[in-house]
């Protein structure tokens, strides 16, 4: 199967890879899949003053579910939380021409940024 | 260095020059039917078909009047598992195989159980991929019409003890059939020492041409019987019909008989690459695990698992050598290998095995450029990888409550 050129761009040129420290004020973490089925996404938002100001992503799996998270990554910055919430996965599909044998990817990545959102909120709330 | 590299040997080879120089005059001028009885280029034909023959049966050790040409290994398994339940269904109606087989011989047996109520025995194998003889003896009831094991796997090279399953199958005067398509021209293949009856292989393994396979169909000791699955000319000796492919033949022929003097040798250096290429690899990096059995194994087979990084990105991160992986990713059932399931490695090491098959053409330069790239792009992945790095914190990874999806 021949990859898109964004999702080699993307495998080649990860964004944003990395972690911040989970424990870190602002930080949210979100971690997605399972080592059995072949992917395991790691995705960090950093936010102050409900503005995502950094973002990063570690990620076990295929070419495409690399590209989904690093393309996630740089989408996130600059979005309030609530505009980040409204990322879908078919934006994910759609800019990285995933094919439909990879369209799990995306659903894991839209999964993962929702997942980094709620462990944000949840320290939030707790403060 | 020519790129891409070629190191998917097992899926298939390239073809021999000497191979193709042989075939050649049997497109054009030599092009006649070899069942024309009654003309010189049918006679022609005929001849060097026969000829083909005797190179083929040599190599093996059988006689040239037990070898049945087909289109390829996969129509060999189907002839050989249909054509024994059809003709001896009513001594019988229970095969034995294992569940490591080539989906040649797992779906056939699975047709002919959905279709034919035949009953299959699918023997589990050892942690290295081996099928155990003594498990074989045990499965065997006296409904049992055919024992089907293959000679060696495709994934991981796992050679099986072939003699021993023909042994117990010959005293208990069942039928073996042996899937030989990784074996034959690779290793000594012998079907006289080893008890096989029926044997399927195939051309293009051994640097021959594709769309050209053939059956071992034993003729005495005893004299085995298939029902045709082809119906028409009556060619073959009415086990499949079909207008012979001459060129084809002639190829497989030269194949078979340039392996008989070459596959020491072969044999010889790329166990030695082979043997290099693996200590590189696990004296570079961690947590890399051999898949198949250390030493009963083909001598240009290689499955390694990469804990924590996942197949098919490890490919597209050297994708200028062409090598084949057990993810998920990459297979067209989106499930990981079923082979290194049925050894009991888990899944997750399943999505990270990476198999190499070196062959005739293979260079010490290529093997070890591959070797430098695959380093650097496990080191570069498992910088990428969540699961590295919860394993470099200390975190068991089985002990994580993960989300199935």
């Amino acid at each position: 199967m021949a990859y898109s050129e964004k999702v080699v761009d993307h495998f080649n040129n990860p964004r944003n890879m990395g972690s911040f420290k989970k424990e870190e004020d602002g930080v949210g973490t979100g971690i997605v899949g399972a080592p059995e089925c072949g992917d395991v996404m790691k995705l960090q938002i950093k936010v102050e003053n409900d503005t995502i100001v950094d973002a990063k992503f570690k990620t076990f799996g295929c070419g495409s579910a690399i590209a989904s998270s690093s393309l996630a990554t740089e989408w996130l910055k600059g979005k309030t939380v609530e505009e980040a919430g409204k990322i879908k996965n078919t934006d994910i599909v759609q800019e990285l021409n995933l094919p439909p044998v990879k369209i799990h990817c995306s659903v894991l990545a839209e999964d993962a940024i929702k997942a980094a959102l709620a462990d944000y909120q949840k320290k939030a709330d707790s403060k | 260095m020519k790129f891409p590299i070629y190191l998917d040997n097992h899926s298939t080879t390239p073809m021999d020059p000497r191979v193709l120089e042989s075939m050649l005059p049997y497109f054009t001028e030599k092009f006649g039917n070899a069942a024309s009885r009654n003309h010189a280029f049918g006679w022609e034909a005929e001849e060097a078909v026969e000829n083909a023959r005797k190179q083929i049966a040599r190599l093996i050790h059988a006689d040239a009047k037990e070898i049945v040409f087909t289109s390829g290994a996969t129509e060999s398994d189907n002839l050989a598992l249909k054509g024994v339940a059809e003709m001896y269904h009513e001594k019988g109606d229970h095969i034995i195989t294992s569940s490591t087989e080539h989906r040649a011989v797992l779906d056939t047996a699975k047709a002919l159980g959905a279709k034919r109520g035949v009953k299959v025995t699918y023997l589990p194998v050892d942690k290295f991929g081996m099928v155990n003889p003594e498990d074989v003896r045990n499965a065997i009831t006296d409904k049992t019409i055919l024992v089907s094991i293959m000679f060696a796997n495709n994934e991981i090279g796992t050679i099986n003890p072939i003699k021993e399953i023909g042994k117990i199958a010959k005293e208990k005067g069942i039928l073996f059939h042996c899937d030989a398509t990784q074996g034959v021209g690779k290793v000594p293949v012998d079907v006289q020492d080893m008890g096989i009856d029926l044997m399927s292989f195939t051309a293009h393994k051994i640097y021959g041409p594709k769309g050209v396979g053939a059956l071992y169909v034993r003729k005495k000791n005893p004299r085995v019987r298939i029902a045709a699955q082809m119906d028409g000319g009556g060619h073959e000796r009415g086990m499949r019909s079909g207008t012979l492919p001459v060129p084809l033949i002639v190829g497989f022929g030269k194949a078979c008989e340039l392996c008989e003097q070459e596959m020491a040798a072969d044999a010889a250096r790329l166990s030695v690459m082979r043997d290099r290429l693996h200590a590189t690899i696990t004296k570079a990096l961690e947590d890399v695990y051999l898949n198949g059995h250390p030493t009963e194994r083909l001598p240009h087979n290689l499955n390694i698992s990469f804990a924590y990084v996942e197949g098919e990105s490890l490919l597209m991160g050297c994708k200028e050598i062409a090598l084949s992986s057990g993810s998920a990713c990459t297979s067209a059932t989106l499930e990981p290998s079923y082979v290194l399931r049925a050894l009991g490695v888990g899944a997750e090491l399943a999505h990270s095995s990476i198999r190499f098959g070196l062959g005739r053409f293979t260079l010490d330069e290529e093997v070890d450029y591959a070797g430098k790239r695959i380093i650097e792009t496990v080191t570069k992945l498992r910088e990428m990888s969540p699961l590295y790095e919860m394993a470099k914190e200390g975190i068991d990874l089985k002990s994580v409550q993960w989300a199935a999806h």
